[in-house]
């Protein structure tokens, strides 16, 4: 025998199942007056400096069609590359920008979409920067550990090439799978970042 | 030294893995490829963090919290415990949300298949943020088990389902509370994702005769471990700190 070491152990994930929404979204779902508004609908206060950006897209399984059921949540920089978080020790980020943010895909086109602002960059731990990204973590029925990948941007090649994290990827022809091509969109900046759970352009997914 | 480092590594081997053929959705919603392992940076190491002020006074109370008047019909219980971390360090200030079935087995939701009457009384979701020890408690009604499309003859153990925050998008966590005895529980296809025994029995809640209400609630008692930090014994902090 040696002595215990008395660690515990992270509670086991469960699937977030098909009625996710009635615990993080119960308005959407018509109940209503338990709580005023869901939250991580908005992520930017009209004061919060940067470029306002639309982000939007959907969750294909492995037969390609896409979930309806499903939930994603959001989590990024302010402009300055800084979180809204007491984690971070570097500075205080932008007041007026949560950093934050969860939608459902829609019931019908399974479409999810975030109106937020495009982050700067943050280091990596040996000081690189990394490119502007987003983390992006999918929960929904069929899946039993919520699945975490990033969403990069398809006008930042430059910091793209120099990633610390998309350099990481072997498999060279899969970085696509993580940089949201921009398009135009309200007069916006619009970013679709499709997210395949299998098959040949399957996303790559962290464990982090 | 203060654990505030990198998160312990998730251990794969004690969750579910992805592909679990006996829960029939989970065959075309598993990613196939292996998944790309990265040390944590200031990305995963912080996440959002949520005020007092956005919870009304029933969000806790599912009793109440949906009817106007009325109350919920069915067992009464109180739900308590503490969100730690695998150093057994009590979390505060994080926020917890739950959801679940009525007393029939019945969720309030469109998708919802099961004959099972709707409470009217009934909405099924709440949330709490923990207290400076970590501990969170909440007061609903028992849900019922229910039957649900996968094999012709399966069905759900009563359960609730929780989303914990934790400190930092690292810790993010959403899985289900299960009741002290309930057969059922070793008989579901979700439940047995998880590969071990041990591991199934960390989301049992314990029946605890010593929380409950005079004349009114039973209580369960359900602790949630979420991942811990690393100590950093030596200066190797992020760079930028």
């Amino acid at each position: 025998m040696v002595q215990p070491l008395k660690r515990r152990k992270e509670s086991p994930s469960q699937t977030a199942g098909p009625y996710v929404h009635i615990g993080t979204n119960p308005n959407w779902v018509e109940i209503t007056g338990v709580w005023q508004g869901d939250l991580g609908l908005d992520l930017v206060a009209p004061e919060a400096k940067g470029e306002r950006i639309l982000v939007k897209g959907r969750v294909f399984d492995g037969a390609d069609q896409p979930l309806t059921d499903a939930l994603i949540e959001i989590w990024q920089a302010d402009a300055a590359g800084l979180y809204n978080s007491p984690q971070d020790k570097r500075g205080q980020a932008d007041p007026h920008f949560v950093g934050w943010g969860r939608q459902p895909t829609d019931a019908r086109t399974g479409e999810f979409r975030f109106e937020t602002l495009k982050p700067g960059r943050v280091p990596f731990p040996d000081g690189r920067l990394m490119a502007p990204h987003i983390t992006v973590w999918v929960v929904a029925r069929g899946i039993n550990i919520g699945l975490h990948t990033r969403l990069y941007f398809g006008d930042e090649e430059k910091a793209n090439a120099e990633d610390p994290v998309l350099l990481r990827i072997e498999h060279r022809a899969r970085v696509k799978t993580l940089v949201a091509p921009r398009s135009e969109e309200q007069g916006l900046p619009c970013y679709t970042f499709d997210i395949h759970l299998q098959g040949p352009d399957e996303t790559v997914f962290f464990d982090i | 030294m203060s654990h505030d480092g990198p998160f312990y590594q998730r251990d794969r081997d004690w969750h579910s893995p992805a592909f679990t053929p006996g829960y029939k959705t989970s065959i075309l919603r598993s990613p196939q490829r292996a998944l790309l392992s990265i040390e944590n940076t200031l990305s995963e190491m912080t996440g959002p963090v949520f005020g007092r002020d956005i919870l009304g006074p029933r969000d806790n109370d599912l009793i109440t919290n949906f009817g106007g008047t009325g109350e919920a019909i069915g067992q009464r219980l109180i739900v308590y415990g503490r969100v730690l971390d695998e150093n057994g360090r009590g979390l505060p200030g994080v926020l917890v949300e739950f959801w679940q079935a009525n007393a029939g087995g019945r969720y309030r939701h469109h998708k919802e298949g099961y004959r099972a009457a709707l409470d009217p009384n009934f909405g099924g979701c709440g949330r709490a943020i923990t207290d400076q020890d970590g501990g969170y408690h909440f007061r609903t009604i028992k849900p019922g088990a229910y039957p649900w499309p996968n094999r012709v003859n399966d069905w759900r153990p009563a359960h609730i389902h929780f989303s914990i925050f934790g400190e930092a998008f690292a810790q993010r966590l959403i899985t289900q509370m299960y009741f002290e005895g309930d057969p059922m529980i070793w008989q579901c296809p979700i439940v047995g994702t998880i590969p071990s025994r041990e591991a199934i029995e960390t989301l049992v809640a314990a029946l605890d005769r010593q929380a409950t209400t005079h004349m009114d609630a039973l209580a369960y008692k359900f602790d949630i471990v979420l991942r811990g930090r690393r100590q950093t014994m030596f200066e190797n902090k992020l760079e930028g700190h």
